[in-house]
């Protein structure tokens, strides 16, 4: 036989098992400890996307069992839509197949490289076939497969396939053993799934680990993810590829129609545009585009003007969500703040659309002296690897936190501090730094949307830092005017033999605050607010003062004593008249309705200096940080240097 | 009966708890004024020569917690005061730090607190810390050389001791009290006196015979002198008319040693009167033997740079002198130690540097 051809024969029969060996690093199975998170990322975020397309609530059971030393048993089970029969062998048996690429919108399943990737490598290393379940709601019976990829012709090879009574009304269930090791802490399953329930709080997960372990991340939303609008490619955001595979499947019989059917954003004129830029006749058949002409099309559309992409197929998560997600899953650290999570507008990079998200916890049990943890997610899927060379990782780097209140060394890198940070970043096409879609590349639009983010959440912090510090120096002055005046006075009178001085004019001086403080009892689905007042200024204080509630209703005969309640606007007036100095009023109510532990309100206050009031804001408006920072300066002023 | 210093001394304590006691019975804030303690604070007493403090105060007041602790332990220590006074006893600084345990919330964290404060007491009243029954501990700086002192010893008795002939190779330690109704001169023969850093160099000049030789009493600073210390080399100075030549390392903080001796220290500048020898003169290691000896050196690190530049700020190294001093260290980026100069030999320091040096300011 003729040796080129010979060759030739042998390149064809490179076998699929052979490039995913050499490929292994890329696909992301470089380890049989990342396999294993590979694998349970692929299976969840494709029943995550599916019941998100049917607006199911989700409900996915991961299961991993040891079968042998190095040999697991991956199981995930949803409750998703299920896979028609006819497609199951492409799905799981067809290796890298199905990628939607003539219509964008934001995915889970464009960070991964598809379920037939785990089958292949659990198919390689134990020799096992995968075995699904599956159910669609339409039809009475399901489904069992059992599969094994033909490594040759890269094609399902059913050993099974038979109706089988499922007692569930439609979902998947996918059984693979793989060579893996199963860890616990940093980079691991468990971390992977935390994460994963932290952007999906709408959904329930359950997970069972190999040593016994039993995690539940049970849903707090209860209204289904409503899917992103589908869209046709933004003629900026596509490559030289692309557009030649756009041209050969169109049905569009001439250049003007397939510009404007195939992409978004193109008008009738526009495309004349375009095609006359391009020097390309519009009634050309696009199947019999050259290289060339294509080149000259991508050209012609930096050189026109297109509106930017719509956001339509983008799904930020939003702060309500964010928020109720991080409370679920990181409730346990007992942050002592949680930020408003940002949501920034939606922005564009070379004609794709994203958004970014920022999230911050901080305080209670998180440890004060460890770098900040970041959490980094794209279209809601936690990035685990690759930290260091993250956009979202440098964004948090460049920033100088000192000016927000946290430590770092030189005022850049990761910053110091009891603090969580939550990143997502959300587009059609997330700039993955490599293949193995493990970190965001720093393009400068995304860089700069990620730092205002950051900031907008950073001022929270320094101004909730600014809150506490003014609690503190509080705390302190009680401590001074209660245990440290009194023995001053009682020493003094002791060497000069002389009757204790009468101290409270001294106290009011020193303290020169109205302090109004919220105690809450918390009872099931109600909480019983009592609030004190004290003046301890040298004089008589009157005003008015607001109580705005942060949730549920306010129980209108339990106001004491009688305030004024604005059915409309929900809050409750108190006057306060003449309040004596070193004198306090208690008020309370009750709140009803409620889902969960009551927050803490708000108050206003109105008719007296906010300076002279710890406690309450000064109304109306925003939250007057100025005020606050004349009270820690003022403190600070007497400061002079003493060697 | 006449009171005695230490009544006195307690009379004016009780003046600032008076003050203290009439602000809270006028129900305002309670404070207490002292001057600021600091290098920008510092003036030239045209009179006296030395450096003291100028009229920049500084305010404790029961406003803040820092300053209500302060004032509360100003009280602690004020009681203490007066029972010791009232008792007859006396105490070291460590006691009255280790004593200040029992005070709750009015205990010092270190000693360098209790000292301050004990110091703060002398500026406001113009007393000495002995005054109000507090000493410091020995601190075992030492003399050798042809002079003779007679000292009341514990027993009660005057002892003469020649710094030559009656001590060993350590010299003779100088007790913490060196006022005249404890220590006297009663005689001596010497030209000059030389207060050096380093033991190391002490015990050089001590082995190579330089106090015979130089006709010199040799005093071991140890350090950053002591009060006792200073005020003996002010004693010497004053009422023998003797030189004083200061010899340390080259280094800023060998430059601060001479200040200290010289023009009074920033911490007691309320005592420079009493502590500071203006006509002390330094003799080395300057930044120009480090060149012209071609000294062996070491880099200057990042706190010896702040060191010297802080130097160029204050007052008291406001002469061209310093400056061109502290600028050619700067420039070197080195500094050198006095032992450097054993690079020539044990002897060059006896035979050929000090000789110069003195002959230099021509004694």
């Amino acid at each position: 036989m003729d040796i080129a051809e010979d060759l030739a024969k042998k390149q064809k029969e490179i076998s699929i098992a052979e490039f995913f060996e050499k490929n292994k690093q890329i696909l992301g199975f470089d380890s049989p400890q990342k396999a294993l998170v590979m694998a349970v990322k692929e299976a969840v975020d494709n029943s995550l996307d599916a019941c998100e397309d049917a607006r199911i609530l989700p409900e996915i059971y991961v299961t991993i069992e040891r079968v042998e030393k190095d040999e697991y048993k991956l199981t995930v089970e949803d409750n998703g839509p299920g896979i028609v029969r006819r497609e199951v062998p492409k799905v799981f048996g067809q290796f890298l197949y199905g990628s939607r690429f003539h219509a964008v919108r934001q995915t889970r399943g464009q960070q991964g490289i598809g379920i037939s990737a785990v089958v292949l490598y659990g198919q390689l290393t134990t020799g096992k076939p995968v075995k699904i379940e599956t159910k669609i709601a339409s039809e009475d019976v399901g489904y069992v497969f059992e599969i094994l990829i033909d490594t040759i012709k890269n094609r399902a090879n059913v050993l099974r396939e038979e109706p089988a009574i499922l007692n569930k009304k439609s979902g998947v269930k996918i059984e693979v053993n793989l060579k893996a090791k199963y860890v616990k802490g940093k980079q691991s399953v468990i971390d992977y799934l935390q994460n994963t329930a932290i952007v999906n709080p709408h959904a329930t997960i359950i997970f069972n680990d190999p040593d016994g372990l039993k995690i539940k991340y049970e849903r707090v939303w209860d209204q289904p993810i409503e899917p992103p609008k589908e869209t046709k490619p933004h003629p900026l955001g596509v490559e030289i590829g692309e557009i030649m595979k756009i041209a050969s499947l169109t049905n569009a019989k001439k250049i003007s129609t397939f510009l404007t059917g195939e992409f978004s954003r193109i008008s009738n004129n526009l495309a004349m545009e375009i095609c006359k830029i391009s020097g390309i006749d519009s009634e050309k058949d696009p199947k019999k585009l050259t290289l060339n002409e294509i080149k000259a099309l991508k050209d012609a559309f930096t050189k026109v003007k297109i509106l930017p992409p719509s956001s339509e197929s983008l799904s930020p998560i939003g702060d309500t969500l964010i928020k109720k997600g991080l409370k679920n899953v990181l409730g346990e650290l007992r942050p002592s703040f949680y930020s408003i999570p940002v949501t920034r507008n939606p922005s564009v990079y070379s004609g794709n659309p994203f958004v970014v998200e920022v999230g911050l916890v901080y305080g209670g049990n998180i440890p004060q002296d460890e770098p900040v943890k970041i959490l980094r997610f794209a279209n809601r899927v936690p990035l685990l690897y690759q930290a260091g060379s993250c956009a979202l990782t440098r964004a948090v780097e460049s920033i100088d936190w000192r000016k927000y209140g946290l430590e770092q060394r030189g005022g850049q890198g990761i910053p110091v501090g009891p603090m969580i940070i939550l990143i997502h970043i959300g587009s059609t096409r997330v700039p993955y730094t490599s293949e193995a879609k493990e970190a965001i590349a720093e393009i400068p639009e995304i860089m700069n949307e990620l730092d205002l983010a950051l900031k907008e959440s950073a001022r929270q912090i320094r101004t909730f830092l600014i809150k506490k510090e003014v609690k503190t120096k509080l705390t302190e002055k009680f401590f001074l005017v209660q245990k440290i005046l009194p023995k001053i006075a009682e020493k003094s009178s002791i060497i000069l033999q002389k009757p204790v001085p009468k101290l409270e004019p001294v106290i009011t001086k020193i303290m020169n605050v109205v302090w109004i403080d919220e105690k809450i009892e918390q009872n099931k689905g109600s909480a019983k607010i009592k609030v004190s007042v004290s003046n301890f200024t040298p004089e008589k204080k009157s005003f008015k003062l607001y109580g705005d509630i942060s949730e549920g209703k306010i129980e209108v005969k339990s106001i004491k004593p009688f305030g004024n309640y604005d059915e409309k606007n929900d809050y409750i007036l108190w006057e306060i008249n003449d309040l004596e100095p070193l004198k306090e009023i208690n008020l309370e109510f009750t709140v009803y309705d409620l889902k969960s532990e009551y927050g803490e309100s708000v108050y206003y206050i109105e008719g007296i200096n906010p300076v002279y009031v710890v406690g309450a804001e000064p109304l109306p408006g925003d939250w007057n940080i100025e005020a606050l920072r004349s009270i820690i300066e003022e403190e600070e002023e007497e400061e002079n240097g003493e060697e | 009966m006449e009171k005695n210093r230490y009544e006195l001394a307690l009379e004016s304590l009780k003046d600032i708890v008076k003050n203290i006691y009439e602000q809270m019975e006028m129900g305002e804030i309670p404070s207490m004024e002292l001057p600021a303690r600091n290098k920008y604070n510092i003036k030239l007493d045209l009179k006296s020569g030395v450096w003291k403090y100028g009229d920049s105060k500084i305010t404790r007041t029961a406003k803040k917690i820092d300053g209500a602790y302060t004032l509360l332990r100003t009280m602690y220590m004020m009681d203490f005061i007066r029972e010791m006074v009232e008792e007859n006893k006396s105490s070291t600084l460590r006691e009255l730090y280790y004593i200040s345990e029992g005070w709750d919330l009015a205990k010092f964290h270190t000693q360098d607190e209790s000292n301050k404060l004990a110091e703060d007491l002398e500026i406001i009243t113009k007393f000495l810390r002995e005054d109000f029954k507090l000493r410091p501990e020995e601190d075992g700086a030492t003399v050798i050389g042809n002079i003779t002192f007679e000292e009341i010893n514990r027993k009660g008795n005057p002892q003469r001791i020649n710094c030559r002939d009656d001590v060993g190779d350590a010299g003779y330690a100088i007790p913490y009290n060196v006022e005249k109704e404890k220590l006297k001169i009663i005689d001596y023969d010497a030209d000059f006196v030389l207060a050096i850093e380093t033991g190391g160099m002490f015990d050089r000049l001590v082995e190579n015979g330089y106090d015979e030789k130089a006709r010199s009493i040799l005093v071991h600073l140890k350090g950053q002198p002591a009060r006792s210390t200073r005020r003996l080399l002010k004693r010497l100075n004053e009422e023998l008319n003797l030189p004083i030549l200061v010899f340390t390392d080259g280094d800023p903080w060998s430059f601060r040693i001479y200040a200290s001796v010289a023009y009074g220290a920033i911490k007691t500048a309320h005592l420079s009167e009493y502590l500071a020898t203006p006509t002390a003169e330094f003799i080395g290691i300057t930044a120009s033997d480090i060149v012209n000896y071609d000294l062996p050196t070491d880099k200057l690190n990042d706190k010896d740079i702040q060191a010297l530049n802080a130097e160029l700020t204050d007052p008291r190294f406001n002469t061209q002198f310093w400056k061109n001093e502290i600028e050619l260290m700067l420039k070197l980026g080195r500094k050198a130690e006095q032992q450097a100069l054993a690079k020539y030999g044990l002897n060059y320091v006896t035979d050929v540097y000090l000789p110069e040096k003195v002959s230099e300011l021509g004694i």
